[in-house]
């Protein structure tokens, strides 16, 4: 889960990483108000997309009426798709230097990596390789003082600036491991007249471990059919072809996509129904794709906890209830397969055995041959 | 030959009177498994379908002679249940849960490190040595015997290759699940070392996906390896951003991209096929 830029920002001062004074406003009364307090100031969309400045997201103002009026620009503009409903009023701060300082996990290390620059205000993957700093941290242990003051002097640092940086790297430390994150990241993290303060801020939280933080406010990211669907509690992926589309596993169900993509046809989702789903859960992902009103539906099923008579029977229901108005092409091996042949064809379905022919065929109905 | 488990594996379920505990422990009993014991908070002391139930990994270890166990726990619980393994001296263990957070498979995988254990997944559906041993809740009859040496990171998708290899005729060393987080015990390199030192296999398959560097840090040994390697990768059809179902399955920041593990594969010498059902005929193809 992305946190906005004000909770982020929250969760670092908490854990004494200096932060700019901020105050986080819905309206343009709100934002005038809050000029009072902190000004000059800038006016922040709160939206979990990046490059917010150069959309027009991020304007200043010197006083209430110019925070009031470039609030009434930003609240309910369209960013990337997501509207604004929240603003951040921040503290303008004079930028001396600008830095960068993260904490992600590593895949292959399987350990935490903290990556540093003395080139921060520019996206990492932007920065030269030479000027990045990386050092692996043993989660049992921590990040130990020399650490900390070593990543600043790799960085060029030195005087009081580093040991501000040293400090702040072990305070960031603490907050990937208190705070479950899968990304902490201070972009940039400035030098104001000899201060070190972070200036934007990203924290990602683990999903998994949203269970100990029940104190975050949820933070929805997706379409209002993947929330939906997110709802029911499947993995579902919007995406913008028109052939609907259902596997069972994850695995199975990228592969799904690519063999539609491989006979040029164009999916218009990822939908995992689950490795052992039961009848229910199916019935519930199918209606979801019949919903979505696609030029074809493909169902791609290696039944191997997953059941082929369930999933079959799920079909049937959704096609009695709900009913099925476009091509429907199943594929159905495995575990009861004959059982699940057989519930099909009694209701005029005629199921596929071979991956490669039913997705021929839900690209050829969908009308999208090549 | 076979690799981490086989027909000797002395293996103990934690959480095996679950719902899936229980469903997979009959289902590994049936495939011959040799499942000497399994742990619940509650049923200590009883039978479950004849195993003996004990309330601490330990004890299955001093009573039973377990060495490998197989967790079931609910993902809360899932870094309590690994570590007591582990320190019962189990030197596998297979964690099936899924939504296990990413930092407890951090320290459960430095744990392991440490005492000299390996730990396949998390949310993996476990390995197989057909005809030998099944730690897992894989389908018992699509597998058999023989060269071929399978590892992935998806379960439904690697059933669909497993058995399309069978029906080809060609059997499995040992086929095992890798997991779909972002931080697992076994990762693809790890594997291919043991494959490479097995003598019962003679080629391996690598089912890989979008997300992280695993494929680009094993093409790196395959360069060194003496056997021949088949990879389908799954995922070209995935925008970037998005997690497709597995937790590990994004391309982040332009990272985990499709192409930069086909590119690697490819200069390793490795196979890369375009689509699932392409793998069979290509192994078998190298096998001559």
């Amino acid at each position: 889960m992305k946190l906005y830029e004000y909770l982020a920002k929250g969760r670092l001062k908490a854990h004494g990483i200096p932060v700019p004074p901020g105050l986080l406003c819905r309206t343009p009364d709100e934002v005038a108000k809050a000029l009072e307090e902190i000004c000059p100031a800038a006016v922040k969309a709160q939206v979990l997309v990046g490059g917010r400045g150069k959309a027009g997201g991020i304007k200043f103002a010197q006083d209430p009426e110019e925070g009031r009026k470039v609030a009434s620009e930003i609240l309910g503009m369209n960013l990337k798709g997501y509207t604004v409903e929240q603003v951040y009023v921040e503290g303008k701060i004079d930028v001396d230097r600008e830095f960068y300082v993260s904490v992600t996990v590593d895949r292959n290390a399987r350990k935490p990596l903290v990556m540093a620059s003395s080139h921060g205000g520019v996206e990492i993957e932007d920065v030269e390789d030479k000027y990045i700093v990386r050092r692996h941290v043993d989660e049992a242990f921590g990040m130990q003082g020399y650490l900390a003051r070593d990543i600043a002097a790799e960085m060029g640092l030195e005087g009081d600036v580093a040991k501000q940086v040293a400090v702040i790297l072990q305070k960031l430390y603490e907050v990937f491991r208190t705070e479950d994150a899968e990304l902490v990241e201070i972009n940039p993290l400035v030098v104001s007249g000899g201060k070190v303060i972070a200036a934007d801020a990203r924290l990602n939280i683990d999903d998994a471990a949203l269970f100990r933080h029940k104190d975050l406010p949820a933070v929805a990211e997706g379409t209002e059919l993947e929330l939906k669907v997110k709802e029911i509690g499947l993995a579902f992926v919007q995406l913008d072809g028109d052939i609907a589309v259902m596997a069972n596993g994850a695995g199975m169900a990228m592969a799904t996509l690519d063999a539609l993509q491989h006979f040029g046809g164009k999916p218009a989702n990822f939908l995992d129904a689950g490795g052992g789903a039961s009848v229910e859960p199916t019935a519930q992902a199918m209606g979801v794709l019949v919903s979505m009103k696609p030029k074809a539906i493909f169902v791609n099923i290696f039944g191997g906890i997953t059941r082929c008579d369930d999933v079959a029977n799920a079909i049937v229901q959704v096609k009695k209830t709900q009913g099925i108005p476009v091509p429907l092409v199943v594929r159905l091996v495995g575990t009861n397969e004959l059982q699940g042949v057989e519930i099909l064809r009694h209701e005029g379905i005629e199921a596929f055995r071979e991956m490669s022919e039913a997705a021929r065929k839900a690209v050829e109905l969908a009308g999208e041959v090549r | 030959m076979a690799i981490i488990i086989d027909q000797d594996t002395r293996v103990v379920v934690q959480g095996m009177t679950g719902n899936q505990g229980s469903f997979h422990t009959g289902q590994m009993v049936k495939y011959g498994t040799n499942v000497v014991a399994g742990t619940s908070p509650t049923k200590a002391g009883q039978d479950h379908e004849g195993i003996p139930v004990f309330a601490s990994v330990r004890e299955a270890v001093l009573e039973r002679g377990a060495d490998a166990s197989i967790v079931f726990v609910p993902a809360a619980f899932a870094k309590d249940a690994a570590f007591e393994a582990i320190d019962a001296g189990c030197k596998v263990v297979v964690m099936i849960p899924e939504h296990i957070p990413v930092q407890d498979s951090i320290l459960i995988v430095e744990y392991a490190r440490f005492r000299g254990a390996k730990v396949v997944g998390p949310n993996t559906y476990g390995l197989i040595s057909p005809g030998k041993s099944k730690m897992g809740i894989m389908p018992n009859h699509i597998y058999a015997p023989g060269p071929v040496g399978l590892v992935a990171r998806s379960g439904t998708l690697s059933y669909e290759i497993a058995a399309a290899l069978t029906e080809a005729g060609l059997g499995q060393s040992t086929a095992i699940g890798m997991g779909g987080d972002p931080v697992v015990g076994q990762v693809f390199n790890d594997v291919l070392h043991q494959f490479e030192k097995d003598p019962e296999t003679k080629a391996c398959v690598l089912v890989g996906e979008i997300g992280g560097s695993a494929e680009e840090e094993a093409a790196e040994f395959i360069k060194t390896m003496s056997k021949p390697v088949v990879a389908y990768l799954a995922g070209r059809a995935a925008p970037p951003g998005k997690r497709m179902g597995h937790a590990g399955a994004i391309i982040e920041r332009g990272r985990g991209t499709l192409e930069s593990k086909r590119k690697a594969l490819e200069a390793a010498g490795v196979t890369v096929v375009e689509m699932p059902w392409e793998v069979a005929p290509a192994v078998k193809k190298l096998l001559g």
